[in-house]
């Protein structure tokens, strides 16, 4: 057995192991809450998240079963696989949370998210941004003579890329929903 | 049966319909309608503690002796955040609690009314679940509710917070036989699959241990009996966490002593060498665990645990059973049975003579003193002259003392044993120990203390004489915080930050302000016939055992260090820490 050399005075040992044991590979996954909708149930979730350092990238919340008094939680994570799992049981372990559904994991599924975009500007530029709304499938939802708001369903990355394309073209304010998901068949 | 009547009736007749017979309490505005039906009652007993910290602690020193859950009142406000050192230790400790507090009247909430906090907001965090109570017709059924949820899976504290108007208004009773029945429903059965692997895995093993912890203990009397069998007829090692002390008797043959930072050697090292290693209600604490990436590293890992989450948590584990422990360990003794009980046994008559090496270093020996009481000493002497009492229970407060205590006394059965283990609460001690003592009133409970932390819940001596509870405060006084020094003595240069307390008061004289027994004792030759006269009283005794000042616990894993380098006190390495630093093995 070879000896530790503690030598007096030293501060190496700490009271706790400060090595990091969370391994590099971090992943994206979708998961669907399914909840008792009652006081407090979201203040439940996210004090879970925040005061365990999960990370929320995109959470909705609404109510799907009204006479079920049932409200489905869609959040988008990110973390080791170590980390996703214990999310999932700690999800689970919350007494209104009736089912936690991995998506990612369960097998193909759809993610929309919808997002108001009001973009400003004249001209050249205003037809611009009108004839790539266009190409998007983007909706027209309120306009004036120096601005267009658009409305855009897809997946966040379509989402993503759209905003990029408005920004050089006077995008002013951004609004989404955060990701619906819903598994296929 | 459904009736009409106020809420706070309901209160009480929900208490008294869950078989609660002892509530730990401080009143206050916010509760008054709720203790104005306690005083018309005789069924349910009221403790008035001296502080609502007090009332969680003694709450939960009556949960763990008893295996029932412990229940609390308290006020709003004050009552409430006061709570919430009790609430955090239950929750770390899986400790069964209902909680009830006031709040102010539900169309006060959000005014900054007087006493008014957010409940809980607050205590989400800290409690299992926790419930604002909107309406008296939900009183009864969340009531009934909260108790299911505390008692049901990995248990815990649960919270019941009852705005004023609430308990005055009338509403309809409905008892817990005929309320709706939950969705909480954790699964009990153990995954069969999985069973099977670990009785294989059991049969072939050549360097087993069973590592337990309090989740047996939570599981009730019988897993401790079918824990036993199981190590009896498979003769494998056990070791058990702090928490778990008392689910395998310490006189049985197979016992190693707890496990982890300051646990035995012989422990330790069995865990780091072993090739199965199959946890049973405990966690992979950070205590147990030292350095994860060197944390019995060849050793295939079974994990036995009730909780979900606790799986894959910490350390990664190859066979994973979710289940209640009784229920698991009855289809494993089944199945290992019915298989012929078979076990690799030569292999493990070998590995039982290392671990008599490991054993024969005698990592609990320390350099007694005719002159001044070692801790160590005044623990072995009481161990000594308590141990044939069966009805022996001992809390402790927090650190060196406690390690001391889970090192030097033995526990033959279950639920005999209270200590902040999770939180590591000081000032726990004592108020539970006024909860042992009330669940159990002939019982004999001792609380071993420091008397840094006995000092933080001092004002339940107050508790103690007026339901003159015969709890014996066995003090090993230090003058210093005593783990806390021990750090900064290897740690810290020696550099004693604000470790020493200045100003204790004489403990003597602070019993007998209080109307109970003190007892002063600082030459190793009076140490017997002190213990026997704190023995013989009748009542609460204050025992202020002066030992000496700069004894450390040992033996000790250094955090971030791995089982196999412990570190041995002197008189069992000889080479001292005062010459060389310390010394490892």
């Amino acid at each position: 057995m070879s000896a530790l050399k503690i030598k007096k005075g030293s501060s190496k040992h700490s009271a706790y192991d400060l090595r990091s044991t969370f391994g590099d590979e971090i992943q994206t996954h979708t998961l669907a809450i399914l909840v008792d909708n009652e006081a407090g149930v979201l203040a439940r979730v996210i004090g879970l998240f925040s005061g365990r350092g999960y990370n929320i990238d995109s959470l909705t919340v609404a109510e799907v079963d009204h006479e079920g008094h049932l409200s489905r939680i869609t959040i988008v994570t990110t973390g080791t696989p170590q980390v996703i799992e214990q999310i999932k049981a700690q999800l689970g372990r919350i007494v209104p949370v009736h089912e936690v559904h991995d998506l990612t994991v369960d097998g193909p599924h759809v993610e929309r998210e919808l997002a108001l975009l009001k973009v400003g500007g004249k001209g050249e530029k205003r037809v611009e941004a009108l004839r790539l709304a266009d190409i998007f499938r983007a909706n027209v939802v309120d306009s004036t003579l120096d601005s267009f708001t658009f409305q855009i369903t897809g997946t966040p990355e379509k989402v993503d890329a759209f905003a990029e394309l408005m920004r050089p073209l006077g995008l002013i304010e951004i609004a989404r929903t955060g990701v619906a998901a819903l598994s296929r068949g | 049966m459904t009736s009409q009547m106020t809420g706070a009736k309901m209160v009480v007749k929900a208490l008294k319909d869950q078989g609660v017979d002892t509530v730990f309490g401080y009143p206050g505005g916010a509760v008054l309608p709720i203790y104005d039906e306690i005083f018309q009652q005789n069924e349910i007993r009221h403790i008035l503690v001296r502080h609502e910290q007090g009332a969680v602690h003694a709450a939960e020193g009556y949960a763990r002796s008893t295996g029932k859950p412990g229940v609390v009142l308290v006020t709003s406000g004050p009552g409430a955040t006061n709570a919430v050192t009790g609430l955090t230790d239950a929750l770390m400790d899986s400790i069964p609690l209902v909680v009830l507090t006031g709040q102010v009247p539900t169309f006060m909430i959000g005014s900054d009314a007087f006493q008014e906090a957010d409940t809980v907001g607050i205590t989400r965090p800290c409690t299992k679940h926790n419930w604002l109570v909107k309406d008296t017709d939900q009183l009864a059924p969340i009531l009934h509710e909260a108790f299911h949820v505390a008692k049901s899976g990995r248990p815990g504290p649960v919270l019941v917070d009852i705005p004023k108007d609430v308990q005055f208004a009338s509403g309809f009773y409905i008892s817990n036989k005929k309320a709706p029945t939950s969705q909480y429903r954790p699964k009990l059965k153990g995954d069969i699959e999985q069973i099977t692997k670990l009785v294989e895995a059991i049969e072939q093993s050549e360097k087993p241990i069973f590592y337990t912890g309090g989740g047996v203990i939570n599981s009730g009397t019988g897993a401790s009996q079918l824990l036993r069998e199981l190590v009896k007829g498979t003769n494998f090692p056990i070791t058990s966490t702090l928490m778990g002390l008392g689910c395998y008797p310490a006189s049985g043959s197979n016992w190693l002593g707890m496990l982890g930072m300051h646990g035995l050697y012989e422990a330790n090292m069995a865990m780091h060498d072993c090739d199965l290693m199959i946890n049973i209600g405990a966690r992979f604490d950070d205590r147990i665990t030292g350095r994860i990436d060197a944390f019995s590293p060849s050793s295939k890992k079974a994990h036995i645990d009730i909780d979900p989450s606790s799986i894959n948590k910490v350390i990664h584990v190859d066979i994973p059973i979710i289940g209640d422990i009784a229920h698991v360990l009855d289809d494993v003794l089944n199945m290992w049975k019915a298989r012929g009980r078979k076990t690799n046994s030569a292999a493990i008559d070998k590995w039982w003579s290392q671990i008599s090496e490991w054993r024969s270093v005698k990592c609990l020996d320390y350099k007694n003193s005719k002159k001044t009481i070692k801790p160590q000493f005044a623990l072995e002497r009481l161990e000594q002259l308590t141990r044939s009492r069966a009805d022996r229970f001992i809390c402790t407060e927090v650190g060196q003392h406690q390690m001391w205590a889970a090192q030097f006394l033995g526990f033959e059965e279950p639920n005999q044993w209270m200590t902040s283990g999770g939180l590591g609460t000081m000032g726990y001690g004592f108020p539970a120990s006024i909860g042992v003592q009330i669940a159990h009133p002939k019982a004999l409970v001792i609380n071993v203390a420091g008397e840094a932390s006995w000092l933080m819940n001092m004002q339940e001596m107050g508790t103690a004489v007026q339901y003159k509870l015969p709890v014996k405060q066995f003090i090993l006084n230090n003058e210093r915080l005593g783990m806390v020094r021990q750090w900064q003595e290897l740690l810290h240069g020696e550099r004693y930050s604000h470790s020493w307390s200045d100003a204790l008061p004489d403990f003597v004289k602070l019993a007998d302000a209080f109307g109970a027994k003190g007892i002063m004792v600082s030459d190793p030759a009076d140490l017997d016939d002190a213990i026997m006269e704190m023995l013989s009283y009748d009542g609460p005794v204050l025992f202020d055992c002066l030992v000496e000042k700069h004894e450390n616990c040992f033996p000790m894993i250094p955090s971030g260090e791995p089982h196999n380098k412990m570190l041995l006190g002197e008189a069992t390495t000889e080479d001292a820490i005062g010459s060389s630093g310390a010394v490892l093995v």
